[in-house]
């Protein structure tokens, strides 16, 4: 089906009759001035989301998994283009299933500029699972707090202040249906992509010792090797983990690649 | 096995390496722990930010109570078959006018006006007959008779799709696809092919699993499409019309469709469960279905997207084939050997066969010429039953199709060329179970990238259909 290896320059959003796109690892970054990934659990609203910041009017029906092709948009803000990719929706980055491998993919190697996660508020612990696990892949994101009318006709509330500070990067809360809280979403964007915050994200510690040191010894293996990787830590996890994926990654160069891109 | 602590990796074979032999120290359960940890740290931070402002979760009240009615053992199905009816009454009665309309700007306005053009320029007769009466008609044809009801159908199912209904209607039918041996998200795909047989098999993106998945792809072509309405219709009319008063006669043809449309799901299913047992074997995949919240569509939005997304997609994709079509039939039945037109060799040649299957060679004819577009299935035959009869006085001369208004006439026209209630039966079975067309086959093509897949998925409903046809000819004839 699609081929990730092939090297190609994705299309011009104004043809709106060709929506297949293919995501790989030699996203052409040369018509933009920042990539921005959309993430999320199936049936958040990424795709109201990504309507809200692109423009561009795809379809999003109320059917979980609903993204069958990947999404491309485009979006100026401040004098900088920002050139959005609509990931598949998942549960978690355990790449077990297609779409976890290419949202994965994306984040790890397509090396974008910010990861925009959008969360279901109305069952946030849920959504956490995903966030917690993409915060270790990369350190520039935004959660996008969505659904928060839904949330509200639930009574819950959600104190984002406190939950941006615990996750240490930004939390906006949104309404993408009624376009609500979207300028906040692109201002924190842009301030995340040209460097005005930079974040510290929430590190999982694990409870047990052995495993502890495992990770910080096998993290300074990886390091010798490849000094500028940013995620040493999530890779030395997934390593650890026996993640195949990851292993055949170093076997193809993909690793290389990414420090020779810095 | 001690772990050394130096670090000493040069390349990421060390690396790979020094990853096996921490993980043999660790113990079996890493990814256990890595996964509870993850889970533990989500729940606690959670906690920490959430509040329920009362103890009782206010849950989605309104959705369980339908839900509770919507997908009743008892009362499921019904309901879908209801709104089934309903949402293909609204686009037919919703579609006559419109269709009506169009069609008298294309053939009574535009056509005229374009030929006294041809001729103020002296433009040869041949040109004059291929551009104007092959390629415009056909093309005028596909557009007025498809694009009313796909305007209608496609934001209708849409707006079902926004409301949340949908995964309902998957989650009352899985059964009956497990049992067949295919996935519940064919479903989906399924009501799909209502729509257009193209969009059907590309919505089958959603089933994962490639056996399913081109199972789902396989029998997309008995979902009754959009173009092969009209045909059902008309038939239902000539042969129930006279029998119920007028303001019936919508009813009676929704009815008619939807009949048909049944028998076409039947189909699937026994098509399903073939494959399965035979050149797609295989399990069925685990389904796992979130039920979304029911939420109020935003209609006009709705309108607006599935126009653009789906219908003026589909009518594009089905207007460049739709041209060429009309100037093939143009010029099969002007182009002449022998003082006899291509078409009628055709036609002549392929009778006694048509006739063994309930058919004639007119219809057999007028459907290699519709393999691009089923719209122009009746409009051919007409056309050329009125050729080969010598009716010269109706319609507008050789090679150019045409549709007619009045159902008496068009009765009056089947009549003088051959047919029974027989050959009435049989076209309908023939329109529900033929290959699929030229849109969709090269649809297919491209979804599955297999010339194998693409050639048996056109040619077994050929087949098929060929078969019943014959099947229901020596019953009938007994």
């Amino acid at each position: 089906m699609t081929d990730t290896t092939r090297d190609l320059t994705l299309p011009k959003i104004d043809q709106i009759f060709e929506h297949d796109q293919v995501i790989n690892m030699g996203i052409d970054k040369e018509d933009c001035d920042y990539l921005i990934a959309l993430a999320g659990n199936p049936n958040t609203g990424k795709s109201t989301v990504f309507n809200d910041l692109t423009g561009l009017h795809q379809h999003t029906g109320n059917w979980p998994g609903k993204t069958v092709t990947r999404a491309v948009g485009t979006f100026d803000f401040s004098g900088n283009k920002f050139k959005v990719v609509d990931l598949p929706g998942t549960y978690s980055l355990l790449a077990i299933t297609e779409d976890e491998v290419i949202a994965r993919d994306f984040i790890l190697f397509g090396q974008p500029d910010v990861t925009v996660i959008v969360v279901d508020a109305t069952c946030l612990e849920r959504n956490l699972n995903l966030v917690i696990q993409i915060l270790q892949i990369t350190s520039r994101a935004v959660v996008d707090l969505n659904l928060m009318d839904e949330a509200h006709r639930h009574n819950i509330e959600i104190d984002h202040h406190q939950l941006a500070e615990i996750l240490g990067v930004p939390v906006i809360p949104t309404v993408a249906r009624y376009n609500k809280g979207i300028d906040d979403l692109t201002v924190a964007i842009h301030n995340i992509a040209a460097g005005k915050i930079i974040c510290t994200p929430y590190q999982i510690n694990p409870e047990s010792a052995v495993l502890n040191h495992a990770i910080e010894k096998l993290e300074k293996e990886i390091q010798m090797v490849y000094p500028n990787l940013p995620n040493a830590r999530w890779v030395a996890l997934r390593l650890l983990d026996g993640d195949q994926r990851i292993k055949d990654a170093f076997r193809d160069g993909a690793f290389d690649q990414m420090i020779n891109r810095n | 096995m001690r772990i050394s602590e130096k670090v000493e990796a040069k390349s990421f074979v060390e690396i790979l390496d020094a990853a096996e032999d921490l993980r043999w120290n660790i113990g079996q359960n890493i990814h256990e722990k890595l996964v509870e940890d993850i889970y533990k740290n989500a729940a606690q931070i959670a906690d920490q930010v959430v509040t329920r402002t009362t103890t009782e979760l206010k849950r989605n009240y309104f959705g369980h109570r339908l839900d509770k009615i919507v997908t009743n053992r008892i009362t499921g199905i019904p309901i879908m078959l209801l709104l089934l009816t309903i949402v293909f009454w609204i686009t037919i009665t919703g579609a006559n006018y419109p269709s009506s309309w169009l069609g008298e700007l294309f053939l009574s306005v535009i056509h005229p006006w374009l030929k006294k053009f041809s001729n103020s320029i002296n433009l040869a007769w041949w040109l004059d007959g291929f551009l104007l009466d092959g390629v415009y008609l056909s093309t005028a044809w596909v557009i007025s008779v498809m694009l009313p009801p796909m305007a209608i159908f496609f934001p209708l199912f849409t707006l079902l799709e926004d409301f949340g209904y949908l995964p309902r209607v998957a989650f009352n039918l899985d059964p009956v696809f497990k049992k067949t041996g295919a996935h519940g998200k064919q479903t989906l795909s399924m009501v799909m092919g209502f729509g257009c047989n193209a969009a059907g098999v590309v919505s089958t993106r959603i089933i994962d699993s490639p056996r399913e998945r081109l199972i789902a792809i396989l029998t997309n072509n008995f979902s009754l499409c959009n173009g092969r309405w009209p045909t059902q219709i008309l038939i239902a009319s000539i042969f129930l019309g006279s029998l119920v008063p007028p303001y019936m006669r919508s009813f009676i043809s929704a009815t008619a469709v939807v009949g048909v449309a049944l028998l076409g799901i039947l189909i699937t299913f026994v098509l399903n469960w073939v494959l399965s047992k035979t050149i797609l074997r295989g399990v069925p995949s685990t389904f796992s279905l979130e039920l979304p919240p029911y939420r109020p569509p935003r209609v006009w939005q709705t309108i607006y997207t599935s126009l653009i997304d789906r219908t003026l997609i589909v009518l594009w994709r089905a207007v460049v084939f739709a041209a060429p079509a009309g100037a093939v039939i143009w010029l099969s039945a002007n182009i002449m050997i022998n003082g006899i037109s291509i078409a009628e060799y055709l036609i002549d040649f392929l009778n006694p066969f048509g006739l063994m299957i309930g058919l004639n060679g007119v219809i057999l004819v007028a459907y290699i010429f519709a393999i691009p577009a089923n719209e122009i299935v009746i409009p051919t035959i007409l056309m050329l039953t009125v050729m080969t009869t010598g009716m010269n006085e109706i319609g507008q001369g050789s090679g150019v199709i045409f549709e007619l208004d009045s159902v008496s006439t068009t009765r009056e026209i089947l009549s003088a060329g051959g047919w029974t209630i027989l050959t009435a039966v049989n076209v309908m079975l023939f329109s529900l179970i033929h290959n699929p067309c030229g849109t969709t086959i090269y649809t297919i093509y491209r979804e599955t990238g297999s010339k194998k897949w693409t050639i048996i998925a056109t040619l077994t409903p050929l087949i098929m259909g060929i078969f019943f046809t014959f099947i229901v000819t020596r019953i009938w004839g007994s």
